[in-house]
């Protein structure tokens, strides 16, 4: 089964993305093929230097997107994105709903 | 004569359709009416102090998007205006922003001391 | 192509997450997919024909400088999208949260219904995506 999990916000901004990356790493480790695509200022974790190793961790078993208008919103480069995550079009969005992904939002 | 501070830690909730960030906008409003008042960011709004955001070329439909959100520089035009502008320095290094990432002007306060920068204003709103 | 059935609940101006779901819809409209939105509780506000732009006195510009977005514009320009790419936006609002706010007055195109519409729409859909509020 395809999972898209998209996560909107930072672990600063709430207590409960920790809780949304470990959903992302369970389903991957039941054998699903996860997306976790990372939007708004859930693209904040994803900054190389971020003080907070819990995505980096998500990466070895889950693919990890990075929003390229929420980045640029941020002055994030693609290139200061630490290794495991990629910058991405919302296409990859669009693309992962028509294909019938399971879809979830946080 | 009160001096007012927006105490600002919520980023980028609704700043493409309103064009700014509407606490920045808001205390630049209370300057231009002749009040004291400073900003801190602190929490994720740190990063409405990193120079170089880019917001320009969104379309929805036909409809384009022409006025982009420039938020550094609406500090930058507070900061003229002489808002003081404030950032949590453990803030800003917990979130990997580099020092010379951030815009001139934006004075450093280590959280210890956001107590007694709370302290130097009379009246404060927390956004 | 697919069809995408999408759930909003945030006002106009109060959330980062009404721009992420229109440049995901814009994005399905123009990969060629039809796209069925619902919209919940304060979004019905989105496609509120009464809105308004304003001039923007802290950075000296007029209404027509200012060119403040109205999210009505951004639904009707979807609409127009959808019609010059020859797919389907469905825009439906939910009746009571219309009622219970005063939002009769909606851009063209927008019509009423109930969550038996969502459930209906997303029956009918290959992707299913729920956008809830905080």
């Amino acid at each position: 089964m395809q999972y898209l999990l998209i996560e909107s916000q930072s672990t600063w901004d709430s207590g409960s993305v920790a809780y949304f990356y470990g959903l992302a790493a369970d389903l991957a480790a039941g054998g699903n093929e996860v997306t976790l695509y990372l939007v708004q200022n859930g693209v904040m974790t994803a900054r190389s230097g971020a003080q907070d190793g819990r995505l980096a961790s998500v990466a070895r078993t889950v693919r990890v997107l990075a929003d390229d208008f929420s980045l640029r919103e941020r002055a994030i480069g693609p290139e200061a994105l630490i290794a495991g995550v990629a910058c991405s079009p919302i296409d990859a969005v669009v693309a992962l709903l028509a294909g019938g992904a399971k879809t979830l939002w946080h | 004569m009160a001096r007012y501070l927006s105490i600002v830690e919520d980023a980028y909730r609704g700043t493409v359709e309103e064009q700014d960030d509407t606490a920045v906008w808001f205390t630049h409003a209370l300057r231009n009416a002749g009040a004291e008042a400073g900003i801190l960011l602190r929490g994720s709004a740190v990063y409405y102090a990193v120079k170089g955001q880019d917001t320009r070329g969104l379309r929805f439909g036909t409809r384009a998007l022409t006025g982009a959100p420039r938020l550094d520089q609406d500090l930058v035009a507070c900061i003229r205006k002489s808002v003081l502008v404030y950032l949590v320095a453990e803030d800003a290094a917990d979130r990997g922003i580099p020092e010379g990432e951030l815009l001139p002007g934006v004075i450093r306060v280590p959280r210890r001391q956001i107590g007694k920068l709370v302290d130097q204003f009379d009246r404060a709103i927390h956004w | 192509m697919a069809s995408i059935t999408i759930g909003l609940m945030d006002p106009p101006y109060e959330s980062a997450n009404t721009p992420t779901a229109f440049r995901i819809i814009d994005a399905a409209i123009r990969a060629g997919h039809h796209v069925n939105v619902f919209l919940y509780e304060g979004a019905v506000g989105l496609g509120f024909s009464g809105q308004k732009p304003h001039a923007n006195p802290v950075k000296g510009t007029t209404a027509e400088e200012e060119d403040h977005p109205n999210p009505k514009d951004w639904v009707s320009g979807l609409f127009a999208l959808a019609r010059e790419r020859g797919t389907r936006l469905d825009w439906v609002n939910c009746g009571l949260c219309v009622d219970e706010r005063g939002l009769e007055a909606q851009v063209e195109g927008a019509r009423r219904g109930s969550p038996a519409d969502l459930w209906k729409m997303a029956e009918a859909s290959e992707g299913f995506l729920f956008i809830s509020t905080r």
